[in-house]
């Protein structure tokens, strides 16, 4: 899992029907990483930091339906706290 | 999941049996601006896209839980057709 800023999204008319009703967000990565098309599973917005998770697991986030994800938006970040 | 651009098509005619009447198709991934990157990957369609379509692509194990690869030999599928990126 990696955090990253929502910088946009993606709108597509003919998908598959699992991902009908689902955000499509594009992440940047933090700080200056790739950008990556990512399922949102809870509701973030333009602009924020957020959680995303990579991989099988990320289909987890939508349980019990089965979304066809690799990479789903999973927290919106309030705060971060680090020792420089 | 990444962004690509269709630029060819992949025809075999041995090949395992559930990936009959699978059609294959040449994927070059782009950025969000949708400029070619470096690289290509095949993918299976599912969603029935054409030549030079954006398409959306899942990559790795999940890509078995796209439509009709339930069980199926593949770690690339295309999910989607993009109408449009909007950065912000």
């Amino acid at each position: 899992m990696y955090l990253g800023r929502v910088i946009g999204r993606v709108v597509s008319t003919v998908k598959d029907a699992s991902l009908v009703g689902r955000k499509l967000l594009l992440i940047r990565r933090l700080p200056n990483g790739p950008s990556v098309v990512a399922v949102d599973a809870v509701g973030a917005g333009a602009g924020e930091t957020v959680y995303v998770c990579r991989g099988r697991e990320a289909a987890f986030a939508f349980k019990p339906h089965e979304v066809p994800t690799e990479a789903s938006v999973v927290a919106i970040v309030d705060t971060i706290e680090r020792e420089l | 999941m990444l962004l690509a651009r269709i630029i060819g098509t992949v025809v075999a005619t041995r090949k395992d049996p559930r990936l009959e009447g699978k059609k294959l198709l040449i994927c070059r991934q782009v950025d969000p601006d949708g400029n070619d990157e470096k690289g290509y990957l095949v993918a299976v369609d599912t969603v029935h896209a054409g030549f030079r379509e954006q398409v959306l692509i899942v990559q790795g194990s999940s890509a078995r839980m796209a439509q009709g690869c339930k069980d199926t030999p593949v770690d690339a599928a295309i999910v989607g057709i993009i109408d449009q990126v909007a950065q912000d």
